[in-house]
């Protein structure tokens, strides 16, 4: 049985970045202010070479989120028990201050679609999701976060809404949650929700980390705004604002700048993550 | 009205398939093309996997037409494994069978050679033996002695100058193609795989080797194969770049 009693992450409350390996050198050489790093754990499920090396190196110096992209913990099938074990071997051998994955599906009669699927909240998926995500803390022996998606569509079958159906989710697992602010920016213009009164209604004590990233605008069939998660650019302003918000609620927690399409160099990353450090500056402890 | 995951895949690999029924903009609307976000991520990410992959195949054929293979090759043949670092393994085979291209016969053999590398990349590490070592053993015991090649190593044979021409597609001012057929040995001295033609016979002299065949065994394989195999070269080349993991003699 997992020990629901041991911390969701043993992350720093502090700024961290998703790792890319064109910035090794910069981040051995002064990584300030980032004192964490993510990585995606499918790109470090090969079998050695330099994706390992540099891991094991960098492991060595800063607190390590494996952070993961392919589980497809919403599928209507049963986990990929392969997948599985490799997520396992990963987690024994780094020892990783956290692990989480998504509330999405992204595999399929095995076809593997490398993206991260909506999914309904009703009450079958709650038990699906459920016993997936016991799955996963019992094999990996470590409770989870899961993070909310950036949605840009509704099922009209869904009887929960999203807070409710995640805090349903912690309630029944034990799992920690990976808040992503952006998503629930994203989220909440393109379903015409409150983000303020997301945050409100999340259940932001069992907040492991959260994430931050960038998104593009474009437009829906009747010109309504439709935000893309895009991961691609800056954090936008209002998103930082919201940021703002969630803090004072949930005092300091580790933030996580994504920023995974058009890769920027190092300075300009960092300078995302001096921004998240001043966010957290302000939160009294 | 339940959407099903049958049918979300179905509609997301089907461009002219209709979206399912029960998704909305949240405001009593139909999806529409808030679908479309979805499936744009799946091609335009699965694009962006082949592209990593093979940028040679897309310089030889220029970027929108790869953008067009890729197209209907993810469609027919998604990732199985969530580890994109493997995706593409059927690609080479799948130009072999696309008809638009079939004028350009390389083709497929510099994918192979490209997924290759990708494979001598995230190959498992081993330590090389040093490159005096096989200096030391005894004439007489090297006949029996089994050789253990380095797991990145790999070899790409072709009817075509597949080495000059992977070349020619990613190298600025490389010389043009020679009319040869070249085997291609892929070696990974540290990080970084590293690409050398094969003299005549190596092919056959690492394939025995690979099989676990003894030394004398694969020597006479290789000279079977090309007379004159030059033995010299092939060992410096495998014991410089760090593809020989150990040399087990029976004495």
């Amino acid at each position: 049985m997992l020990d629901m009693s041991r911390p969701l992450s043993h992350l720093p409350a502090a700024p961290g970045v998703g790792y890319k390996p064109q910035h090794f050198n910069d981040i051995l050489a002064n990584a300030q202010p980032v004192e964490w790093l993510e990585i995606h754990a499918e790109n470090y499920m090969g079998d050695g070479g330099r994706p390992l090396a540099q891991l094991r190196h960098l492991a060595e110096r800063f607190a390590i989120s494996v952070h993961g992209v392919g589980l497809s913990i919403g599928g209507e099938g049963r986990l990929d028990a392969a997948h599985l074990a490799r997520l396992k071997t990963l987690c024994d051998w780094l020892q990783p201050a956290s692990f989480s994955e998504h509330l999405a599906w992204s595999t399929h009669d095995s076809h593997f679609l490398n993206d991260l699927l909506p999914l309904p909240y009703t009450d079958a998926t709650l038990t699906r999701v459920a016993d997936h995500i016991d799955e996963v803390q019992n094999t990996l022996g470590r409770p989870m976060l899961l993070e909310n998606p950036s949605s840009y569509l509704a099922f009209d079958e869904s009887t929960y809404c999203e807070t409710e159906f995640l805090a349903e989710l912690t309630r029944r697992t034990a799992c920690g949650l990976l808040l992503d602010v952006n998503n629930v920016f994203i989220s909440a213009t393109n379903l015409r929700l409150d983000p303020r009164a997301y945050i409100d209604a999340f259940p932001l004590d069992r907040v492991g980390e959260i994430h931050l990233g960038g998104h593009d605008e474009d437009h829906d069939d009747h010109g309504a705004p439709l935000l893309i998660d895009s991961h691609g650019r800056e954090v936008a302003d209002p998103v930082w604002a919201l940021l703002d918000y969630t803090l004072a609620q949930t005092g300091p927690r580790p933030v996580l700048i994504e920023w995974d399409a058009n890769v920027p160099n190092w300075p300009l990353l960092a300078a995302e993550a001096r921004r998240a450090a001043k966010a957290l500056a302000k939160v009294p402890a | 009205m339940s959407v099903t995951q049958d049918s979300f895949h179905a509609a997301l690999l089907g461009a002219t398939q209709p979206v399912p029924k029960g998704l909305s903009d949240g405001a009593g609307h139909p999806a529409g093309r808030r679908f479309d976000v979805y499936r744009n991520n799946v091609a335009a990410s699965l694009t962006d996997a082949l592209e990593v992959g093979f940028p040679a195949v897309q310089s030889l054929i220029g970027h929108d037409r790869f953008k067009t293979v890729a197209g209907q090759f993810l469609r027919t043949h998604p990732p199985d494994t969530p580890m994109l670092m493997q995706y593409g393994g059927a690609f080479p085979a799948f130009l072999e069978g696309f008809q638009p291209l079939a004028h350009i016969g390389y083709l497929a053999d510099v994918a192979r050679l490209e997924q290759a590398q990708r494979q001598a990349y995230h190959a498992a590490d081993a330590a090389p033996v040093r490159p005096d070592q096989i200096a030391t053993i005894p004439p007489k015991a090297l006949g029996d002695a089994i050789i253990t090649l380095a797991p990145a190593l790999q070899v790409i044979q072709s009817a075509w100058p597949v080495h000059a021409i992977w070349r020619y597609a990613t190298e600025q001012g490389a010389p043009k193609p020679p009319a040869v057929a070249q085997d291609v040995l892929i070696t990974r001295p540290e990080f970084d795989p590293v690409l050398t033609v094969l003299p005549a016979g190596g092919a056959a002299f690492i394939a025995a080797l690979h099989s676990g065949a003894p030394f004398a065994t694969a020597l006479e394989k290789a000279s079977y194969a090309a007379p004159g195999f030059a033995l010299q070269t092939m060992l410096a080349v495998l014991l410089h770049q760090n593809a020989i993991t150990d040399i087990i003699t029976t004495e």
